[in-house]
């Protein structure tokens, strides 16, 4: 984490300073919606009836990719470019311990968008944070890449179709150009490294190595506690999040059977022949 | 914990692979349920967790073979907000209890007992001492800068000939015109080397007993003080220990810690105590019994895994009933010393205090964590007796707390005694 914030300041430095200026008056607004997920330390047990997996009784923590869109939006803001950090989370009131989380941390607002159920889908969360990117008018929204318990890895692009606006995935680096009100964003792609520059407001999806969150202050997690959050329904939003995509059964991973041991070539092309394998 | 996987490779973290180790550390008894600790204390708990997994478990293992206090951890427990966990928020503090402090400790000393160790001597008899018995100006003064961590903290009671009979000292405070002279050398002490404030005890009036001693606050640098050779300890090595030394050492009147002739009220925290067996320590000593828990819980950290990877006779040594009996009593004991440390601290946080508790929770505690370890050096074998592996720390560092701030001889005396005079 030290090493990452001792030269972070640079990235969000403009050129010039009556720009600078400028930029901060216009109070830039970075929204982060963050999950709550099964920790990933836990280990995961399919439901017996296959409808999902167990959540009762399992240790819920922020994901963790989440957990650095957070940190990269506070470090914005003690660089001087954001000027306020607005956390968003969707569920039952148990996700409110995941905003205070991303309170403690650093952000300055929490939103808590009560949905009665954590089974929600990307589509539908996505049509809540295009109703409140509405409202609440960010300049920037920086998510997770996924969640790391259904992987789905789409929200963040989902939210940049219904909006309309510019998107960058994967994101491992992002500096701001006040000056031209854009974003230079370099992307973990399959061949590389990629850099997008984009206007904003703009939708950036975070990678692994973006940041390393910080701890929150023990001092902070107890200021956080008592921090008023905004509390809405999806009905008060006029938004419909039912979910279009049923899932039919869950299932484990089928368990590894032992192997066998053979003694020349000759066996193993044998035991192949005979398993129909070639 | 996740840190450390970011800072590891994507690749681990990507494909769901996370050591067997790390895992456990996180998901091993979640006893917080066993504990009824509050959404803020399971959050706090959480909290320190990760940051002693992350920033002392990996240099635990050095600090103890170099003997050596990783000094940029006190800035780091600062930043976090550790050390002024009792202390009030306007000195930085956080205005929370006794439970809560434990808990601190208990997470930390699991990832390294020494730091810990000297954790509380910091946290615990420094910071909260002048907290509880500092005036306007000693606080404002002193706790901002240990609580930040830019001050080392220490407390000096014991001396080479005054150990659990602690009004048999012989550092004297003789009185001068506006302050006092310190003569004498103070034993074993806890921070020695790297302390900048010292709660130091001494002899202001030789005939009043226990009504004549006197704490007063020495800072590093005081004309007259000086410190002796590090100690080449048993265990908790990296918690810096030496002998303090005055030779004719000015202390001003406004050092001293409450009133002249108060030193075992405040030693106490407050307790009017007259019987002269200040050799239960302070009353704030159950909170290091928190810290026995955790040696406790490390052995359990070592032993589990080590059943699960160690085979014999084709079979996981964690299959075989004798192991299973072994880990089943180390875990039962462990829960059961637990749960005793937590009630302990919980009836402190509502204003119960009791002294032969305080003994007791200690002297059981400190007992069964040696015990504890010795199994767990069994439970290893031949991989338990070298020192690649934590089992045989663990044990040198358990012991401490048969001897240090009160043998379990003289808590069993303290005890018993206590007993046997409320119901006469």
């Amino acid at each position: 984490m030290d090493d990452d914030t001792s030269d972070f300041g640079s990235f969000y430095e403009a050129d010039n300073e009556d720009e600078t200026n400028t930029i901060i008056n216009m109070s830039y607004k970075v929204l982060v919606p963050v999950k709550r997920v099964i920790d990933y330390a836990v280990k995961i047990r399919v439901r017996p009836d296959k409808t999902g997996v167990e959540t009762a009784n399992v240790k819920m923590s922020v994901n963790p990719f989440d957990e650095i869109a957070v940190e990269e939006a506070i470090r914005m803001k003690e660089a001087g470019f954001a000027s306020e950090v607005v956390a968003v989370s969707l569920g039952p009131k148990t996700v409110q311990e995941t905003i205070r989380n991303s309170i403690a941390m650093g952000a300055d607002k929490g939103i808590h968008i009560e949905t009665g159920t954590a089974d929600l889908q990307p589509l539908g969360v996505a049509k809540v944070l295009k109703k409140l990117a509405e409202t609440e008018k960010p300049n920037l929204i920086i998510l997770g890449k996924q969640a790391i318990d259904d992987d789905a890895n789409q929200t963040a692009q989902m939210l940049a179709g219904l909006l309309n606006w510019p998107q960058a995935t994967f994101a491992s680096k992002i500096e701001v150009d006040k000056a031209n009100n854009s974003v230079k964003v370099t992307r973990e792609i399959d061949g590389g490294l990629e850099t997008l520059s984009m206007k904003m407001p703009a939708i950036i999806s975070c990678d692994l190595r973006l940041n390393e969150p910080r701890y929150a202050k023990l001092q902070n997690i107890m200021k956080s506690k008592k921090a008023e959050l905004k509390v809405q329904t999806p009905q008060d939003l006029g938004v419909d999040i039912s979910n279009k995509i049923k899932t039919i059964s869950v299932e484990e991973p089928a368990k590894r059977s032992g192997g066998i041991k053979v003694d020349s070539v000759d066996q193993i092309v044998q035991n192949l022949k005979k398993h129909a394998l070639i | 914990m996740f840190r450390s996987i970011i800072s590891g490779s994507k690749a681990t973290f990507l494909n769901g692979v996370v050591s067997r180790q790390v895992k456990l550390v996180r998901n091993f008894y979640s006893n917080r349920e066993l504990m009824g600790f509050s959404e803020e204390q399971m959050q706090l708990q959480e909290t320190i967790r990760q940051f002693a997994q992350n920033e002392l478990a990996p240099i635990a293992a050095d600090v103890d073979k170099n003997n050596a206090f990783p000094m940029h951890m006190w800035k780091k427990m600062g930043d976090l907000g550790l050390l002024g966990i009792t202390a009030p928020s306007e000195y930085g503090g956080l205005d929370m209890g006794y439970t809560a402090h434990c808990i601190a400790m208990e997470e930390l000393s699991r990832a390294s007992a020494s730091v810990a160790l000297s954790y509380g001597a910091h946290s615990n008899l420094c910071v909260n001492q002048i907290t509880r018995n500092g005036n306007q100006k000693q606080k404002e003064k002193y706790l901002p800068k240990l609580i930040s961590g830019d001050f080392v903290g220490a407390l000096a009671m014991s001396e080479p000939n005054a150990g659990s009979d602690v009004v048999s000292m012989k550092t004297r405070a003789t009185k001068t015109s506006g302050g006092w002279v310190l003569n004498g050398t103070k034993m074993w002490i806890t921070n020695g080397p790297d302390a900048d404030v010292l709660v130091v005890y001494a002899k202001t009036d030789i005939n009043a007993g226990s009504k004549g001693i006197t704490a007063f606050l020495i800072e590093k640098g005081m004309k007259g003080f000086s410190t002796g050779q590090k100690l080449d300890k048993l265990g908790m090595r990296g918690s810096n220990t030496c002998e303090l030394i005055f030779e004719d050492c000015f202390v001003p009147d406004e050092n001293v810690l409450q009133d002249v002739g108060k030193g075992v009220k405040v030693l106490m925290s407050g307790l009017d105590y007259e019987r002269l067996v200040l050799s239960a320590g302070p009353l704030g000593i159950f909170i290091n019994s928190s810290h026995v828990i955790s040696i406790m819980q490390a052995c359990m950290d070592n032993v589990v895994p080590y059943l699960h990877q160690r085979e014999q006779f084709g079979k996981k040594i964690g299959e075989f009933q004798l192991m299973q009996g072994k880990v089943a009593d180390m875990y039962t004991i462990m829960n059961a010393s637990r749960s005793y440390v937590y009630s302990v601290a919980k009836s402190a946080d509502n204003g119960y205090t009791s002294r032969k508790d305080c003994a007791a929770v200690i002297l059981y505690t400190a007992e069964n964590a040696t015990q504890c370890a010795l199994q767990a050096i069994q439970t290893l074998g031949g991989n338990g007796y070298i020192n690649e592996f934590p089992t045989g720390r663990l044990l040198r560092d358990a012991k401490l707390y048969e001897i240090g701030a009160g043998t379990s001889e003289i808590r069993r005396m303290l005890i018993g005694r206590e007993i046997f005079a409320e119901t006469d």
